[in-house]
């Protein structure tokens, strides 16, 4: 019942405004893709392509080799779930999931039946007979769920269905969705603008920036190898520092940035770096410490922020301002002199664009 | 503790009651006062004005006239505000600001100017029957409360639920019949009562597109005062008032049954 989709060299427009560039994207059988990225970025542009309502300006859109790019929406059979719920406020909770069943000329006992059960898999049964007015959030979105899997489509797709919740309450939805979309293995894809969201519960991210897919990969990979500047600051790189090898020396080079601040990094731990790079590490990427000795970019320290876990300096070097982290048994004062040295495993080596 | 209400608030709130229903107890009073002159408070109880409405045979003739104008010029504003409105309100970005302004256009023109143009370019240019007349004219005239009240009731209307049926396999032109006309019934019942008695009412347009043989209701009652004083124009308001209060509960009953029912 589930299949592939594929999106190929989709372009769109709003008017004279390109939403969309050049956009493709694979999604196997069965696989959980996000889409992740700010608002205005084209995730729901996307979406909206694949779901019919709205027209490439070029491109096709086929799922298991069915080309869906002239079909209308109504014939395209995929499930869609909104981020506002969208269930007819005018139809019980059974009626509201048996909708789509009804549109397939299933009615009668047969209907009944499957309302039934996909009402039970979403923990519903008892509120069959009431209307969306009377539900909380969480059980609208079961509903929305539960109509949108009860007809099988061979493509499931989320447009923020979680926004509207409370936090608590999102983390539990998106262990829910993840688990039924895993037990139904249905082709999914989930458009959302929150991280810790699409990195749970996603096989792959595509991380998107006016109209532009910057990277696809696993959560995995994103977090720790992310393949350029914006991907690298989405993830929570906050310090990306051009530098120049000037030294090479076995496992070890020795770069410079600006300002002539030198570094020495280890190749065993960065793989193979070019002649210029960029230097990306997280605040706990760049350990303060006020040992003199210490081999690291010397700065003035600034602000301090006490993050729970460890204490957050804003810190002026030559090579520009660095957001470095120390640890909570010594607070630095602001004007202290210090030393930022690179921890290996929260930094990543990017190319220079 | 009870809240306490200022006595100022308790009597201004009776003097505006007084104000909203005492016109409507002296006209009642009037209709059924047992005089030949129209006087308040009413002198011996009859009913002999109601029946003389339906003796003479211009007032028969001209309610029917009036009810059949207002259903169906009614009907023709419903049928071409619903899709007016849903335009307007679900494709609001992509279509320009001052095409709402034009709808409601023919509330800022003064209804006796509407009349007169109606008069002089479609009862006198193209020489179209009265009664055509009258419904074109009122239609115009109520066009704009249809259109303003259902867009009202559509401005909270979520399109995404529209594409929800979509996506679920209803073509569009379905999914409006099921899904979005149930959601904006309340709209449709007040647009419909709405334009009926602004219809059944209507003095200003109707007396420029009545004419020989054919007049509403409105426009006979005032023929009918030019020539006696006497309580039968009290009883015909009255009749008016009943027939206007009839209406709202039938369409209220059926509408909104209906549509709840389903």
């Amino acid at each position: 019942m589930t299949k592939p989709l594929s999106i190929r060299n989709i372009t769109a427009h709003y008017g004279q405004t390109k939403v969309l560039e050049d956009l493709s994207l694979d999604i196997a059988e069965g696989e959980l893709v996000s889409l992740l990225g700010a608002s205005g970025c084209g995730k729901t542009t996307t979406l909206r392509l694949v779901a019919g309502f709205l027209q490439p300006t070029s491109g096709s859109i086929t799922l298991g080799g069915k080309d869906l790019t002239k079909l209308p929406a109504h014939q395209r059979d995929i499930g869609l779930v909104f981020q506002n719920y969208a269930l007819f406020p005018h139809l019980t909770v059974a009626e509201n999931v048996g909708f789509g069943l009804k549109q397939r000329g299933i009615s009668g006992d047969a209907k009944t039946k499957r309302v039934g059960a996909m009402l039970e898999r979403v923990g519903l049964a008892h509120l069959a007979e009431r209307l969306p007015g009377a539900l909380s959030g969480g059980q609208k979105q079961r509903v929305a769920l539960a109509r949108a899997l009860v007809i099988e489509p061979p493509l499931l797709m989320f447009d923020e269905p979680l926004s509207n919740l409370d936090a608590k309450l999102r983390v539990d939805m998106r262990v829910e969705i993840r688990q039924l979309q895993r037990a139904n293995g249905t082709t999914s894809v989930y458009v959302t603008h929150d991280q810790e969201e699409a990195f749970s519960i996603s096989d792959r991210v595509a991380i998107m920036h006016a109209g532009k897919i910057m990277q696809l990969d696993t959560p995995e990979n994103l977090y720790q190898r992310p393949a350029n500047a914006f991907v690298a600051r989405f993830v929570g790189f906050e310090n990306l520092v051009p530098m120049k090898v000037v030294a090479r020396d076995g496992a070890k080079i020795t770069a410079e940035a600006a300002g002539g601040v030198k570094l020495t990094l280890g190749l065993e731990h960065f793989g193979a770096i070019p002649d210029n790079f960029v230097l990306a590490c997280r605040a706990d990427g760049l350990a303060v410490t006020d040992n003199a000795a210490a081999e690291g970019i010397p700065a003035t320290l600034g602000l301090r922020t006490y993050l729970g876990r460890a204490y957050q300096y804003q810190s002026e070097t030559a090579a520009g301002m660095l957001v470095a982290n120390g640890p909570l048994s010594k607070p630095l004062e602001p004007g202290s002199n210090a030393k930022l040295v690179p921890v290996p495993d929260q930094c990543t080596i990017l190319a220079v664009e | 503790m009870p809240t306490k209400i200022h006595p100022a608030l308790i009597g201004f709130t009776v003097l505006v009651f007084f104000f909203l229903v005492g016109p409507l107890v002296i006209v009642l009073g009037s209709a059924l006062s047992d005089t030949t002159y129209l006087t308040f408070p009413p002198q011996g109880i009859s009913l002999r004005w109601f029946q003389n409405i339906f003796e003479i045979d211009a007032f028969r003739r001209t309610i029917l006239t009036s009810l059949q104008v207002a259903v169906i010029s009614t009907f023709v504003a419903l049928l071409i505000g619903i899709p007016a409105s849903y335009a307007m309100s679900r494709y609001r970005i992509q279509l320009p600001g001052w095409l709402s302004t034009l709808f409601v256009l023919p509330v800022l023109v003064p209804e006796l100017v509407l009349g007169f143009s109606l008069l002089k370019n479609l009862a006198f240019q193209f020489n179209a029957p009265i009664f055509l007349s009258l419904i074109i004219g009122h239609t115009i005239l109520i066009l704009p409360y249809v259109i303003r009240v259902i867009s009202a009731s559509l401005a909270s209307f979520d399109f995404s639920i529209e594409e929800a049926a979509i996506s679920l396999g209803s073509p569009p032109l379905k999914t409006f019949f099921t899904v979005l006309l149930p959601n904006v019934r309340s709209g449709v019942i007040a647009a419909f009562i709405l334009a009926f008695i602004t219809s059944v009412n209507d003095v200003s347009i109707s007396i420029f597109l009545t004419g020989p043989g054919i007049s509403t209701l409105p426009i006979q009652l005032l023929a009918h005062m030019e020539q006696f004083f006497d309580p039968t124009v009290a009883s015909v308001s009255v009749l008016l008032m009943v027939l206007t209060v009839a209406v709202m509960a039938i369409v209220e009953r059926t509408l909104g049954l209906t549509f709840l029912a389903k």
